[in-house]
């Protein structure tokens, strides 16, 4: 197996560019969580014309709802959901300035378009592995959108947080090409 | 008449919640290992890896395999000699989800269509109470994914479609599914009956050991035929590419009329979560 790349927060264009698909990241530094209500929050703000509640300029969106987490826990279980459902919201977000997604399953071609123009990467993480991603979040706070619960916008601290890289800025697909490989 | 007091059905309904969200069931890890040993993805392999690590942290910490601890399913066996004493059986159940679901640290994930507002404390659940002989109440509580149930299709089709038309429609929902119901997955096939049968069959399926075949050697036949074409899609664990897309395929069937054909395809994520006690 080929070593993991270490990637740290605020992602640089290089940073992305560097990355193809297949290749396995470790993630290190803060990245913030966000589903569907908070996406569409986020993205009502882009079209109101208002500043959002954190800078996005060279972040990584982790789509995530984790649990509640038990007393002595940092986060509960906090693994990626699908994210087919954020790619109404998601090229809003690229084009100002978010460099990376985590989430699980296929992106829509506009996010892809979005994607290659703006340099932002698509990150797949283990979903159902939320037990041992949670191992790689060292802090969590909500900074936006409490009264969502589980959906609030969380500011989390990562050290080697697991990814694969599963679509690149190039509009390389690895849910394609690595299908591709093995159907018979 | 046997009396069953409800406040012993709400406790065992919330331990069942916990028990369901923490421990994976040995069937499905049993699955796991088979299906690394003969995964020719090295990515695939890792994956398969880090979600038997994750069952065990889960299994040793007490905390949930999954984020998502799902919607709170419940099938109840109520015997006909079975009395509920000091409350109904709906309410108990509803209660125990509620506490199993508060005081286990799970997540709650109930909300209205529209407003998309949480109810705050993951109820209703959905019961499915069927009536059976005896004095035993049977309860299972099968917490289910929203990533997989979204994969989830109903269809009506032509008689004229038959077998080939059910393994077409099967196999195509988990290719247009690709990764996002987090495969591996189980799929749980509902043959016959009428539109909402053959859901509520499909869903039943995805209760049966993971792996065991239908006790009709036809239907076990399609389901092996069904698994074959699915794991030569090359969707892979996580959708990443690999041969193990399905750890399973089970069918359960029912008469249906002469006019229809219904076929429902419920998918379930490899976290397949279900408890269950006799009381």
């Amino acid at each position: 197996m080929v070593k993991p790349i270490k990637i740290s927060t605020p992602l640089s264009n290089q940073d992305v560019e560097n990355l193809k698909i297949g290749d396995e990241v470790l993630i290190n530094g803060v990245i913030y969580t966000g589903r569907d209500a908070a996406h569409k929050r986020l993205v009502d703000l882009i079209n109101e014309g208002k500043e959002l509640p954190f800078d996005i300029s060279g972040q990584i969106i982790y789509f995530v709802g984790p649990t509640p987490p038990k007393p002595g826990q940092v986060i509960g279980s906090a693994g990626p959901t699908t994210s087919y459902r954020m790619d109404a919201y998601s090229p809003y977000l690229i084009a100002r300035g978010l460099k990376g997604m985590i989430g699980k399953g296929a992106r829509s071609q506009e996010v892809v378009e979005a994607m290659k123009k703006y340099k932002c990467v698509y990150l797949a993480a283990i979903g159902g592995a939320g037990a041992l991603l949670a191992k790689s979040i060292k802090k969590a706070e909500v900074i936006a959108y409490e009264d969502l619960g589980p959906e609030a916008v969380r500011r989390l601290e990562v050290e080697s947080f697991p990814a694969i890289v599963a679509q690149d800025i190039y509009g390389n697909n690895l849910y394609v090409e690595g299908m591709k490989k093995y159907a018979r | 008449m046997r009396e069953i007091e409800a406040s012993c059905i709400t406790e065992k309904v919330k331990e069942l919640c916990m028990e369901a969200n923490y421990d994976l069931p040995k069937d499905v890890l049993l699955a796991f290992q088979k299906a690394k040993e003969a995964e020719e993805s090295p990515l695939g392999v890792s994956i398969l890896e880090q979600l038997q690590r994750n069952a065990e942290i889960a299994r040793n910490e007490r905390v949930p395999i999954c984020q998502d601890t799902g919607f709170g399913v419940v099938f109840i066996e109520l015997g006909e000699d079975v009395k509920i004493s000091g409350g109904s059986l709906k309410e108990a159940i509803t209660e125990g989800i509620r506490q199993g679901y508060g005081e286990g640290y799970l997540r709650k994930s109930i909300c209205h269509p529209f407003t998309r507002k949480n109810t705050g404390d993951n109820t209703p659940p959905i019961i499915h109470i069927d009536l059976v002989q005896g004095e035993e109440l049977k309860i299972i509580v099968a917490p289910k994914g929203g990533g997989s149930e979204n994969m989830s299709r109903v269809t009506m089709l032509k008689p004229s479609d038959g077998i080939e038309g059910i393994i077409d429609f099967v196999v195509n929902r988990v290719k247009e599914s690709s990764g996002n119901p987090c495969p591996p997955i189980i799929v749980g096939v509902g043959i016959g009956g009428t539109f909402e049968y053959a859901a509520l069959l499909a869903k039943k399926a995805l209760l049966r050991h993971v792996g065991s075949s239908n006790a009709d050697p036809e239907l076990a036949g399609i389901e092996n035929n069904i698994l074959n074409k699915i794991n030569n899609l090359g969707i892979g664990p996580m959708g990443l590419g690999g041969r193990t897309t399905a750890l399973a395929v089970h069918i359960e069937m029912h008469p249906c009329h002469i006019a229809s054909l219904p076929l429902a395809v419920n998918i379930n994520c490899h976290a397949s979560r279900h408890k269950e006690i006799s009381l």
